[in-house]
């Protein structure tokens, strides 16, 4: 099958699905170049912002890619995400900027959270914010979803962060056929969402379509982990069981990626794309709810973390 | 596989939020633990019954006050079609957010009472999907169990609101009978109303022909980003890339560029796979020209034969979205296609009244949301089609030159 943008189902002019978001997305990255002084592209080694490379890649074809990628870096990576964030970067001879949590805490920015395994989830939006602010960066791409989370699916694609980077979801800018205003002062920036409108299968679909190479650690693998609040997280230099959590190898991946205090993992023998296609399309739990402890705080624990200015 | 995006419009009690998660729950959409929070809500609140609002009520306010205050989407597939629902509450207050639901919409779902038949809101909510021409409007008689499933009370509804949408510009026009607590003719035809030769609601969104919908006729690409890559491979290339906003290009057509007035042919489409035989709306694509013009963003391509009107007096319908009214003489930021421009405005020929579709010409300011006819003056020609022919080359967002808020949405009128 031809799964090029031209796959339109011949003769009657249509797009497929993934092929209409693709060139939805396309057009709200081309323009934020045209637009804005100084784009950055958040990656964090995840499936989401590996597809934002592939779109952004796409858009300025046979150009490259006409702004940095930044990635937040908690100092709690899985060794693979680093690794392959690396050889994406140079693959794609992109310029990256790390900005790290643990630098944050030694400048007195930030400090580490107390408790067994801190999570530095939370401390990624100090992080976040000083380097945009250090930068100049007046638009930062994101690869959120709507179809993650409830405060998500009222966010613009566009979404205005005042000085302090916060987000007002009471005060949003309408947001009107593909008109996006990036209108802003000095000091203020916005965020850009250009996949808001795929859902996790698209994405799944999409890495299919398009033979993307990910993090090892999204493909079924063995490790050992052990149970905590219902999730299981891998054991490793950040993350070590108390007396009572009983260690064990389990076959399992990964379907989100993030800090490994609060990345759980499920079980699963999933270990090609298709297998993952058809378990997320079985699957009955959202990827956040099954897997990330960062939103279990409360109802609106990402509303209230997106207002302190989070991805 | 397709892809339908539709808007919804509702207050609280109509059942459109039942009806929702009921078309995101029989398509698995939702999942256990979204579902285990809203039936653990709804038990903490003292509800007998799983509040399935609670489910796309997304923000703090909205659920401590139990309303619906802003545009949130959904999203769901069945094997037919993707679908991405714009949700967005019915009251007047809210026009601007029902505006901006349907702006993106290929179909609008009006929900009825069936026991309450046409009211206000109904009018209200036909009349800006016939606005922001959606192609497709689809009525829900619902509550059809509290009525016996009585077709003559359906029949009375149709006419009455076939009567009102005669006076507005609806090119596909739908009912269905539904009771969507209960499911008859959501998902499955009901048994409960066998004088219903139709098909059920969601038969008709995975069905309803799209395909014509999109404008292939006038070619246009408005020009967003000059591709010019600084690699010896690419020594030469220069290349136009944008989103095809309507008709279709081919290698060898000779195409006009605006403003220049210049013409050459297409040498090339291309994209990340490789070149194109034909691109058409709404591909992003990057186009190369056979001769060397100055060309940048905000340009447009079309053909030397089917151009879009050039102008820079602009009668236009304007939903104002802003607290701080619109007035004659007032300067406001425009962008239409991929440029802004300033604007001023000349005239406020009318307000419409948007239950009644009275026109009141001695109004003198638009307010939150007002929508109304405006002549603008903008210090830029745009190039534009009217929006009943284009719905990307026929619209416009205003904006706010001091705080940047985005104040208004317009739908161009042609003028010549």
């Amino acid at each position: 099958m031809d799964m090029g943008q031209g796959s339109a189902i011949k003769g009657q002019y249509q797009l497929s699905h993934l092929r209409a978001i693709e060139a939805a997305s396309i057009h709200i990255i081309r323009e934020v170049a045209a637009e804005f002084e100084r784009p950055v592209l958040l990656f964090s080694g995840g499936k989401d912002s590996v597809v934002m490379l592939r779109l952004a890649q796409k858009a300025f074809h046979p150009g490259r890619i006409p702004f940095p990628v930044m990635h937040i870096d908690t100092g709690h990576n899985f060794p693979e995400v680093l690794e392959f964030r690396d050889r994406m970067v140079s693959d794609l001879e992109a310029t990256l900027v790390v900005a790290s949590v643990q630098d944050s805490i030694d400048a007195g920015r930030s400090t580490e959270e107390s408790g067994t395994d801190p999570s530095r989830n939370r401390l990624q939006t100090r992080t976040l914010l000083d380097a945009i602010t250090d930068n100049k960066f007046d638009a930062v791409f994101g690869g959120a979803r709507r179809d993650e989370e409830k405060a998500r699916a009222k966010e613009r694609v566009y979404s205005f962060r005042d000085d302090f980077g916060q987000w007002d979801p009471k005060n949003q800018r309408p947001e009107l056929w593909s008109l996006y205003n990036g209108r802003h002062r000095s000091g203020e920036h916005i965020r850009v969402f250009p996949i808001s409108d795929w859902t996790e299968l698209d994405i799944w679909q999409y890495i299919g379509e398009e033979d993307l190479d990910l993090p090892s650690i999204y493909y079924s693998h063995r490790r050992e982990v052990f149970r905590r609040d219902g999730m299981l997280l891998s054991t490793g230099p950040f993350v070590h069981p108390r007396e009572d959590e009983e260690r064990f190898d389990a076959t399992v991946r990964y379907r989100t990626v993030g800090d490994m205090t609060c990345t759980g993992a499920v079980e699963s023998a999933a270990s090609t794309v298709d297998d993952i296609i058809l378990e997320v399309a079985a699957s009955r739990l959202t990827e956040r709810g099954a897997t990330r402890a960062d939103d279990r705080v409360s109802e609106a624990a990402m509303e209230d973390r997106k207002r302190e200015g989070y991805f | 596989m397709e892809l339908l995006r539709f808007a919804t419009a509702g207050s609280v009690d109509d059942g459109k939020s039942t009806l929702i998660g009921r078309l995101l729950y029989d398509s698995k959409a939702i999942f256990e633990d979204q579902l285990e929070a809203v039936e653990r809500v709804s038990h903490q609140r003292g509800n007998d019954y799983t509040d399935l609002a609670l489910l796309t009520d997304g923000l703090r306010a909205e659920r401590e006050q139990g309303i619906t205050i802003d545009v949130a989407y959904r999203y769901f597939a069945t094997p037919a079609r993707k679908f991405i629902i714009a949700d967005t509450p019915g009251h007047v207050q809210y026009t601007r957010n029902m505006v901006t639901g349907n702006s993106t919409a290929d179909l609008t779902m009006v929900l009825v009472d069936a026991r309450k038949g046409i009211v206000e809101q109904t009018r209200r909510h036909a009349f800006l999907a016939s606005l922001l021409r959606v192609p497709h409007l689809l009525v829900c008689i619902n509550k059809m169990d509290l009525v016996d499933f009585d077709q003559g009370v359906f029949d009375a509804i149709c006419a009455e609101f076939t009567a009102f949408a005669s006076r507005l510009d609806v090119a596909d026009l739908t009912f269905i009978p539904i009771s969507a607590l209960q499911g008859d003719n959501v998902v499955t035809r009901s048994a409960n109303m066998p004088w219903y030769e139709g098909t059920s609601l969601l038969h008709h969104l995975e069905t309803v022909y799209i395909a014509s919908d999109r404008n292939l006729i006038d070619p246009r690409l408005p020009v967003q980003w000059v591709v010019r890559p600084h690699a010896a491979e690419y020594h030469d290339y220069r290349g136009y890339a944008g989103r095809i906003d309507g008709g279709v290009f081919r290698p060898g057509d000779e195409v006009l560029i605006l403003p220049s007035g210049l013409t050459t042919t297409v040498a090339g489409i291309d994209t990340f796979e490789g070149p194109l035989e034909e691109a058409f709306a709404p591909m992003s694509v990057t186009m190369r020209l056979a001769d060397d013009i100055d060309i940048s963003r905000g340009d447009m391509i079309c053909r030397p034969h089917n151009k879009p009107v050039v102008g820079q007096d602009l009668d236009a319908m304007v939903c104002w979205m802003t607290d701080k009214p619109l007035k004659v003489g007032d300067f406001l930021m425009l962008k239409h296609t991929t440029r802004w421009v300033r604007a001023m405005v000349r005239d406020l020929h009318y307000r419409l009244d948007v239950n009644t579709l009275h026109r009141d010409d001695t109004a003198t300011t638009l307010t939150l949301n007002d929508v109304g006819r405006v002549g603008l003056r903008v210090t830029q020609p745009l190039f534009y089609d009217a929006y009943r022919r284009n719905r990307q080359t026929g619209s416009f967002i205003l904006a706010d030159e001091g705080s940047n808020v985005t104040s208004g949405a317009g739908m161009l009128l042609r003028t010549d």
